[in-house]
């Protein structure tokens, strides 16, 4: 089973080399970086470590950077992708729990959330409060999950081929997991620890950006249940 | 009692939209011409512009779809016209943004893909037959 860590970064020059060199000590395989057009040199950063590191040439979003990860992988016929944030939020460590879960061959999205087990970085409040609409939205429209927004999946070639294809422009996890389980995609989790994160800023800052993202994603998730493909 | 169209003196309101409009198409075909306007994207323009001009030098015509449409004075029915194609001209930008953001995705994620390709096979030729 040929498997690819694919992590995305924007700006985390400072971060990236020792996610990397953490994601070294739990797993062995491939890893690819996806700069999304930083201005600083999280590329090179990367690129020294002896990944393998892609660039946009300029700065599309998560999602894009995300997808583009996905048609990689998709182009060098791997199995199984595992997606974490290129900042230390997610814990490598987990890799090897993820890859077990998508093995049972009961899921075809293994989402890692920081909610199940209640341990580690539990988010603010505030953001706890969006996170748990977000779910009960996704949960009205047939996606039941814990922690919508988390970042940390794994994916069966299945479930990359789809969001290689279709993913969401953005903030996208909402979103893909509405998408995914309207195409027939198996969605399961497993509990996580998260970390805060330590340098770098999160994609989602400010009230007002936090209030775009909720309102955003929500009209996003509605209409992700109608869309015509 | 049928008027004739000459009855009907176009007022001061008129002209000022019928030479606004007249300089609006003469703006548009001539960005046209030189290139810096695609016709594809005119097309809105040069409609609202048509019947705008239509609309303001018949003054007939204007009152008789007024006094069907209820409105009681004329002229803002040129408001209402111009606003709704204004509306369809901003929708349809709204369309073609997001239609070329996503071109601008998938370009950029195909030219990350290419560069990366063209690097490792830069690599392997000069592993494989160092420059002498």
């Amino acid at each position: 089973m040929r498997t690819l860590i694919i992590i995305p970064a924007y700006n985390e020059a400072p971060n990236i080399a020792a996610v990397v060199a953490d994601i070294r000590t739990a797993f062995t395989g491939d890893v690819l970086v996806i700069d999304d057009g930083s201005d600083d040199a999280t590329a090179a950063e990367a690129r020294r470590t002896g990944t393998q590191v892609l660039r946009h040439s300029c700065n599309l979003g998560i999602g894009a950077t995300v997808q583009t990860g996905f048609l990689y992988a998709v182009a060098r016929d791997y199995d199984v992708v595992v997606r974490l944030d290129g900042d230390g939020q997610h814990d490598p460590a987990y890799i090897p729990k993820f890859l077990e879960t998508l093995s049972a061959g009961t899921a075809d999205i293994v989402v890692g959330s920081r909610f199940l087990g209640r341990k580690g970085y539990q988010s603010t409040f505030v953001r706890r409060i969006g996170i748990l609409i977000l779910g009960m939205l996704s949960a009205a429209v047939g996606t039941r999950v814990t922690d919508p927004t988390s970042g940390y999946w794994a994916l069966t070639r299945r479930a990359v081929e789809l969001l290689a294809r279709f993913q969401p422009d953005d903030y996208p996890e909402t979103q893909a997991l509405v998408l995914a389980t309207r195409a027939g995609l198996r969605i399961t989790e497993i509990p996580v620890l998260m970390y805060a994160r330590t340098t770098g800023r999160s994609s989602i800052s400010g009230a007002l950006h936090a209030g775009f993202y909720m309102v955003k994603v929500i009209l996003a998730v509605l209409i992700e249940r109608i869309r015509s493909r | 009692m049928s008027r004739q169209p000459g009855s009907y003196p176009l007022t001061i309101i008129h002209w000022f939209v019928v030479i606004f409009v007249l300089l609006l198409l003469v703006f548009v075909v001539e960005a046209i011409r030189r290139g810096r306007l695609k016709e594809r994207y005119a097309l809105l323009w040069l409609g609202a512009a048509g019947v705008m001009l239509l609309l303001a030098a018949w003054r007939s015509l204007l009152d008789r779809i007024a006094v069907f449409l209820g409105v009681l004075y004329g002229p803002s029915l040129l408001f209402l016209v111009a606003l709704l194609f204004l509306f369809a001209i901003l929708l349809h930008f709204s369309l073609v943004i997001s239609e070329h953001r996503d071109k601008t995705r998938r370009l950029t994620q195909h030219l990350a893909l290419l560069a990366y390709e063209v690097e490792r096979l830069r690599e392997e030729i000069l592993r494989s037959a160092p420059p002498t």
